[in-house]
C-alpha cells in the first residue's frame, strides 16, 4: 500500500477551467506527514544526484516526518532560493523523483509536491531563512530577474554583495511573471520570493532595458561582476504563407497579455481576443500553458503537434491536465498555411497529416508529411508556441562572444568578456527553470570564488 | 513611480506630458519610444520620445487620446507608474550624422507625428545641418508645437486638408512639388500618410525613412505583436524598428494588422466613457 504516492488534491476539472485559480491544491498537514513517512531515507540519496541544485533531499523530508517545518525550510533554503516556484513547476518525475528508490517497485516519493507544502508552509507561517553574513564591500549587477537571475541575486547576497538587479518589464519574474500562468505558478508566490530577495537588501531596477538605458559595457565598468539572465528571446514562427494574419500571436503574446497584464480579468486594460476556437501549435509547456489558458477564457482550445503523444516534449502530468480540461489533441498534424478574410482575419488553417520516421541526429523521430492528406480547418485564432530565437537588445555595443546559434558563450558560466557571466535560456536556448537556476547557482558561485577567494 | 510635472492638454485631442525619468533619458537618441503605464494595472503604451533635457533628467511626450488607456494618462496629475526605455532603435541619420553631412533631408509630418520628428530635426540642427519641414493636419488647431519646429527647421512648409493654415492639400502635394530638391526623406505620421508619402517618393526614386507604431506590448522583442512585413519578412518594430525603409514595408498589411483589438479596445473605452460619465 505504501508503494503509491499520495495524490495531491486539486481543482475539479470542470470548475477549472472556468477560473485561473491554481489547478494543483497541494498536500495538508496530514498528507504531508503520510507522504513523508514513505521516504527510506537512503544512504546514498540519488535523489539529491538528480536535483540541479542538489537539494538534501532525505534531510528536509526527515524534518517534515518529526514535524520540524522550520528546519525542513532551512535545509532546502540552502541550495534554493525558489523553493515555492521549484515545488511547482520542476519536471521532478525527471530528476530528483526519477531516481527514487521507490520508484523501482511502486511510485517514488512525491517529492516535489512536499518541497512545495514546505515553501507554502514558511509563507504561511513567515519563515525565512536569511542567514546573510556581513557586506564584503563587492558589487554585482545582474541583467533579467528570470529564475536565473534571482537565484543568483540570492546566493550573492546571502554572501555578503550589494546585488541590483536590471529588469526590462515593469514587473520583476521573468518567465515565471509574464510567462507561467496563474494556474500553476500564482503570482503572489512569484511576488513573495521577489520580495524575500528583497529583504536580503537585493536592489531591483525595473523599466531599464540593458544595451538602450545602460549597455553591458557601463555596467563592467560600474560593477565588480555582471550576469547575463535574459532569457530565451524572439518567439518562432513558422513561416507559412497567412502567419501575419490578425489573429496569429505568439504563445508569448498569448500569455503575457494573460499573466503580466491580466487581460483575462474582466476589469483589465490590457484586450484579449476571445474567439471560439483556437489552434495552438507545438508541443512543449508554453505551448501547454497557453492552450490551457485559452481554455479558460471560454476558447475552443486545440493543441496541433506534428509528432505523436509520446514525442510531446511537455511534462506529463501538464498533459494529463490538459486532457482532463477538454483540450483537443491534434496530432501528428502540421499547418500548411493560414487563410486570413479580405479584412485580414483568420478563417482557418490548411493541414497536412504527419508520419514517425525514425530517430534523426538529436534522438527525436522525423516527421515526414502524408502526401495528398491535406485538409481544411475553421478557426479563428492560431497560437505559435514553436521555441525562440536569440535575443542580443542587452549586448548592443558589446563584443561579447557568441556560438553559432547565436547564444551567449560560456566557460563554466563565464563569458568572454572580463567579469561578465551568464547563464539560463540565453546560454542555452529554452530550457526549464530549474535548468536557469542551477546555471545562476553556478555563476555566483564562480563569482564568488573570483572575487573572494582570489583576493 | 515616475513624477509628472505637467500634462496638459495641446490641442483637441492631443497632450503634452513632462515626466522625470533620468535614466530614460540618459543615453536616448531621437527615433528612440519608451513605455508608460499610467497606473499599475493599466495597459503599456508605446510612446515616442518628443523631447528630452539629459542635465536635469527631463522626459517631454506627445500623445494622442486615441482609447481608453490614453483616456487614462490623460487624467494622470502626479506620476505615472512606469516608464520603460529609450526603447528601439535610434533614427539612422541622428546615429551617424557624419555619413549623411552632404544629403538634402526633408521631413515630412503628419498630425502628432510632428512629436517624434522635432527631436530628430532639433539634433540635425545642432549638428549643422539644414533641414526642411513639411508639416500636414486636418486643420490650423491640429498644428502642434510650431514655434519649437519652427526654431530648429531650415524651411517650414505647412498644409493643411482645409486650407486654414499653410497650403491647402496634403502633404504629398506639397512634397511632390519640391522632390527634386532632396535625397532622402523621413516621414513620420499615420500609417495612411506614411504610405501615400512612399507610393510618391517610389516614383522618384527618393530613399524615405518610415517609423512605424503597431500594436506592442512588452516593448524588447519577446512578444512579437509589432511584427511588420518589411521586404517580404516578418521584423519586430519593437527592437529591429521602429524606423524601417518606407519603401520595403507593406502598408497594406500594417493597416489590416493595427485593427486587430479595434473591437476590444472601443468596448473598453465606452465602458469607461461611462464610468466618467455616471461619477460626473
Amino acid at each position: 500500500m505504501n508503494d503509491k504516492k499520495i495524490k495531491v488534491r486539486m481543482q475539479d476539472a470542470k470548475e477549472r477551467v472556468k477560473n485561473f485559480n491554481e489547478v494543483e491544491l497541494g498536500y495538508n498537514d496530514e498528507e504531508a506527514l503520510q507522504e513523508a513517512s514513505r521516504c527510506l531515507n537512503c544512504k546514498i540519496p540519488k535523489c539529491v544526484e538528480g536535483c540541479p541544485v542538489n537539494i538534501m533531499i532525505p534531510n528536509f523530508i526527515k524534518a517534515v516526518k518529526e514535524g520540524n517545518l522550520k528546519e525542513a525550510y532551512d535545509i532546502i533554503s540552502e541550495s534554493s532560493s525558489l523553493p515555492a516556484v521549484c515545488g511547482r513547476v520542476c519536471p521532478q518525475e525527471k530528476q530528483c523523483e526519477s531516481k527514487c528508490v521507490k520508484g523501482i517497485k511502486g511510485e517514488s516519493i512525491s517529492i516535489g509536491s512536499l518541497e512545495r507544502y514546505v515553501a507554502d508552509q514558511a509563507i504561511l507561517n513567515g519563515f525565512s531563512s536569511t542567514k546573510q553574513i556581513g557586506k564584503n564591500g563587492f558589487k554585482v549587477a545582474i541583467v533579467g530577474s528570470g529564475p536565473a537571475g534571482l537565484t543568483c541575486a540570492g546566493d550573492l547576497a546571502k554572501n555578503g554583495f550589494d546585488v541590483t538587479i536590471y529588469e526590462v518589464l515593469h514587473k520583476a519574474g521573468g518567465v515565471l511573471t509574464y510567462g507561467i500562468p496563474e494556474f500553476r505558478l500564482p503570482k503572489r508566490i512569484v511576488q513573495k520570493e521577489v520580495d524575500s530577495l528583497k529583504a536580503l537588501g537585493v536592489d531591483i531596477k525595473t523599466d531599464v532595458p540593458i544595451g538602450n538605458a545602460i549597455t553591458l559595457n557601463d555596467l563592467q565598468e560600474e560593477y565588480d561582476a555582471v550576469f547575463v539572465g535574459t532569457g530565451a528571446g524572439l518567439p518562432k514562427f513558422m513561416n507559412i504563407p497567412g502567419e501575419d494574419g490578425n489573429e496569429v500571436f505568439s504563445a508569448n503574446e498569448i500569455l503575457t497579455r494573460i499573466n503580466l497584464m491580466g487581460a483575462y480579468k474582466d476589469d483589465a486594460k490590457t484586450p484579449i481576443k476571445k474567439v471560439k476556437v483556437a489552434y495552438v501549435i507545438g508541443g512543449g509547456n508554453v505551448a501547454m500553458d497557453a492552450v490551457r489558458s485559452l481554455k479558460r477564457l471560454g476558447i475552443e482550445a486545440h493543441l496541433m503537434y506534428r509528432r505523436g503523444i509520446d514525442e510531446l516534449p511537455a511534462r506529463k502530468v501538464e498533459v494529463e491536465h490538459a486532457k482532463e480540461e477538454g483540450i483537443i489533441f491534434d496530432l501528428l498534424r502540421n499547418p500548411k498555411f493560414i487563410i486570413t478574410d479580405e479584412k485580414n482575419s483568420v478563417v482557418g488553417m490548411q493541414v497536412v497529416k504527419m508520419t514517425l520516421g525514425e530517430p534523426g541526429a538529436d534522438g527525436r523521430r522525423n516527421v515526414i508529411e502524408e502526401e495528398g492528406s491535406e485538409y481544411f480547418v475553421g478557426c479563428d485564432m492560431v497560437v505559435m508556441a514553436l521555441g525562440t530565437s536569440p535575443n542580443h537588445e542587452a549586448l548592443k555595443q558589446s563584443p561579447i562572444v557568441l556560438t553559432e546559434k547565436g547564444l551567449i558563450e560560456v566557460e563554466g558560466t563565464k563569458t568572454s568578456l572580463d567579469n561578465v557571466y551568464a547563464g539560463g535560456d540565453a546560454v542555452t536556448g529554452a530550457a526549464t527553470v530549474i535548468l536557469a537556476m542551477e546555471a545562476g547557482k553556478k555563476a555566483a558561485k564562480e563569482i564568488i570564488d573570483r572575487l573572494i577567494k582570489k583576493n | 513611480m515616475y513624477k509628472v510635472l505637467y500634462n496638459k492638454k495641446i490641442s483637441e485631442n492631443s497632450y503634452e506630458m513632462l515626466v522625470e525619468a533620468p535614466l530614460v533619458v540618459k543615453n536616448a537618441l531621437p527615433g528612440q519610444f519608451v513605455i508608460v503605464m499610467p497606473r499599475e494595472d493599466g495597459e503599456r503604451i508605446p510612446l515616442t520620445i518628443y523631447d528630452y533635457d539629459k542635465e536635469k533628467g527631463l522626459l517631454y511626450l506627445i500623445y494622442q487620446v486615441v482609447g481608453a488607456s490614453t483616456e487614462e494618462l490623460s487624467m494622470v496629475t502626479d506620476e505615472v507608474f512606469s516608464v520603460a526605455g529609450p526603447l528601439g532603435n535610434p533614427n539612422e541619420i541622428c546615429a551617424n550624422p557624419e555619413e549623411f553631412k552632404d544629403k538634402r533631408i526633408v521631413y515630412v509630418a503628419g498630425g502628432v507625428g510632428i512629436a517624434p520628428v522635432y527631436p530628430q530635426v532639433k539634433y540635425l540642427h545642432d549638428h549643422g545641418f539644414k533641414v526642411d519641414v513639411i508639416y500636414g493636419a486636418r486643420n490650423v488647431d491640429l498644428l502642434l508645437i510650431r514655434d519649437k519646429i519652427e526654431a530648429v527647421a531650415n524651411k517650414m512648409m505647412y498644409v493643411t486638408d482645409d486650407g486654414s493654415f499653410g497650403d491647402k492639400g496634403f502633404v504629398t502635394t506639397v512634397l511632390e512639388q519640391h522632390i527634386n530638391d532632396y535625397d532622402i526623406c523621413v516621414s513620420i505620421g499615420p500609417v495612411i500618410m506614411m504610405k501615400n508619402v512612399c507610393d510618391l517618393t517610389k516614383k522618384f526614386n527618393l530613399h524615405t525613412i518610415v517609423s512605424m507604431n503597431p500594436l506592442m506590448v512588452d516593448g524588447s522583442g519577446m512578444c512579437g505583436a509589432c511584427r511588420c512585413e518589411v521586404e517580404g519578412k516578418p521584423k519586430f518594430a519593437c527592437i529591429h524598428g521602429p524606423e524601417f525603409d518606407g519603401h520595403k514595408i507593406n502598408f497594406n498589411l500594417a493597416l489590416k494588422r493595427m485593427n486587430i483589438y479595434k473591437q476590444e479596445e472601443k468596448e473598453k473605452w465606452d465602458q469607461m466613457k461611462a464610468k466618467l460619465s455616471k461619477e460626473e
